[in-house]
């Protein structure tokens, strides 16, 4: 210890004596130097309790007619629910709390209760939804197809074939060392998705991840394109998301086969059961959704990201399923999503008749 | 790759000054929650660190280490633990809670107790225990002598209510799960770094990761200045 900070301990250690004399002292005034203090330490915790409370107030506890909707990222990600809610609320005195988050875990929320509705990708999960007992009202709102994207120079030539060759190429150039494959690996309707396909173009699942050109990102879409980008390797994307990142020079990842029956990519919404979860606005999930597949909502899903990208990012599918505008692809929605002929069978609906007029 | 810490920075400064409503908003909120989450944590951290750094009793030495071990918990495993505490299924479901702002104020109160407990007995243990027996001996009861010590550890007392509130307004994990990042309501400026870097906005994000750097300097630091006009 050096002279000068002993110097400075010797000081501290003379204020410490004069703080506890002080006290001796206040300690002869009978008594009431505790209450002082008491009291003191009484209204620092009213203090801090009320401002804390006061808080909470003014940053707001829930309102009472919100609808909560967990929604898989595609749709939040690229904007496309900013733009709806923003038409919807001005319409309606219903506040729109989007959770951005995968289809799998947007179930689980509905599941527990803790979603109004959600807007999903995933026809298989959403059966299993239906059928649990949770799921009332699906209704399909828009598709888009997925991607296969990959490196310009496409090592494994993949560009304008099939979905399945193209896998199968893929397959074939990783096993001999020459390009790798990233997935997303959690869960989402995409990487639902790309299971499907790799077990539709005849491979077996658990013995591909554990290739070394097979890469489990685990992550959302866009760091998955980052790492597929890093790699210089080929995923399925959503188109949403590629063309963002793609135009906002992110990653150079090239669009190698596309528009595809097999690269189908449907949205539904699927209001959450009132009877199993009392607290759930189911009425207000539904106007929502009524609002989503009104002429209006439909339009705004059309026009969205055409002033940007140069083309929709996503289809509205109401009309097309009714009318059948465009048989082809109408056709290729009911084999891909449709539960027995169609979009909700009877037993999973509740009111709301004129959704399937 | 450093254009676009560049381009970050010159963009904050431009949502500073042009006082971007979205911008001020978000951390405005982030600010009045984590100030709120820090005096929760202190309000029943101080009274167990005081028991910890004073008295001597039997299990102290576990409940210590059990505050240091709890000073390194995976935030999304405390997320996922809140998460179903609040979750309409869960025990205290009926609150309603889930995605809303006191749902994260008592989230991230919870996640920086161990923080203000640990950092606060530390400062108690480091003064002089004479001082204690000093002030007894001149009279003093037991609460007065212990209030005493508190006084003279107020500088490790401060810096242990900084710490605990730049890990709050730092937090991500447990504030995704509980809060939700709804915009305009729940919304953070950490979960708001990362959804717009999911949405490939990285200027954005560093701009907003900037300010996020900014209000805790410019709070360290004038803790820092305070403290050392005091002395």
């Amino acid at each position: 210890m050096s002279s000068r900070s002993k110097l400075r301990c010797f000081g501290e250690r003379r204020h410490i004596y004069k703080g506890a004399l002080a006290i001796g002292i206040a300690k002869h005034n009978g008594g009431k130097m505790r209450k002082t203090y008491l009291i003191w330490v009484a209204l620092l915790v009213v203090a801090v309790v009320g401002s804390v409370a006061g808080t909470m107030y003014y940053l707001g506890a829930p309102t009472k007619n919100r609808v909560i909707v967990s929604t898989t990222t595609s749709l939040y990600d690229t904007g496309l629910l900013d733009a709806i809610e923003s038409e919807f609320e001005t319409k309606y005195s219903i506040d729109l709390n989007f959770i951005s988050v995968g289809t799998g875990i947007a179930v689980q929320h509905a599941q527990r209760g803790d979603a109004d509705l959600i807007l999903v990708h995933s026809p298989t999960d959403e059966l299993t939804f239906l059928t649990g007992g949770t799921g009332l009202n699906r209704k399909i709102i828009a598709y888009n197809f997925f991607v296969i994207v990959g490196p310009e120079t496409d090592p494994a030539q993949i560009r304008d074939t099939t979905p399945f060759q193209a896998l199968s190429k893929i397959v074939e150039s990783g096993r001999n060392g020459n390009v790798k494959w990233v997935s997303r690996g959690d869960n989402s309707g995409t990487h639902v998705k790309e299971k499907s396909l790799w077990t539709a173009a005849g491979f077996n699942l658990t013995t591909l991840t554990k290739e070394s050109w097979y890469i489990n990102a685990g992550s959302g879409m866009g760091d998955t394109l980052k790492k597929a980008d890093y790699f210089s390797a080929y995923t399925l994307a959503d188109v949403g998301t590629y063309l963002k990142y793609y135009r906002d020079g992110l990653i150079s990842l090239k669009v190698l086969v596309e528009q595809e029956k097999d690269l189908l990519n449907v949205y539904s919404a699927i209001a959450v059961n009132q009877t199993l979860h009392p607290n759930v606005n189911f009425d207000g999930a539904m106007t929502f959704v009524k609002f989503l597949i009104s002429d209006e909502g439909q339009q705004i899903i059309e026009q969205f990201g055409k002033d940007d990208y140069g083309q929709s990012l996503f289809y509205p599918a109401v009309r097309l399923l009714k009318e059948n505008t465009e048989p082809t692809i109408a056709q290729w929605i009911r084999e891909y999503a449709f539960f027995n002929g169609t979009e909700c069978p009877p037993e999973y609906r509740k009111g709301y008749p004129e959704l399937y007029d | 790759m450093g254009n676009e810490i560049i381009d970050g920075f010159i963009k904050a400064f431009q949502l500073i000054l042009s006082g971007d409503p979205t911008v001020m908003e978000i951390s405005g909120r982030s600010i009045l929650i984590s100030s709120s989450a820090t005096m929760l944590s202190v309000l029943w951290g101080l009274p167990v660190a005081s028991i910890l750094g004073l008295k001597r009793f039997r299990g102290r030495f576990l409940l210590k280490g059990f505050f240091n071990a709890m000073l390194g918990i995976p935030t999304v495993a405390l997320g996922l633990i809140l998460y179903l505490f609040f979750s309409n299924a869960g025990p205290i479901g009926f609150l309603h809670l889930l995605y809303s702002p006191p749902a994260i104020i008592i989230g991230q109160a919870i996640l920086i107790t161990p923080i203000t407990v640990s950092f606060i007995t530390s400062a108690i243990e480091s003064i002089d225990p004479e001082i204690k027996d000093l002030a007894k001996t001149l009279g003093a009861s037991e609460i007065e002598a212990s209030i005493a010590v508190l006084k003279e550890s107020m500088n490790g007392v401060v810096l242990a209510i900084t710490a605990s509130f730049n890990r709050a307004i730092a937090e991500l994990g447990v504030v995704l799960m509980v809060g939700g990042n709804i915009a305009g309501f729940t919304s953070v400026l950490t979960t708001t770094i990362a959804l717009e870097t999911n949405k490939g906005n990285i200027e954005l994000s560093i701009a907003l990761a900037i300010i996020l750097l900014l209000i805790v300097s410019v709070l360290s630091i004038s803790i820092n200045l305070i403290q050392r006009r005091r002395t």
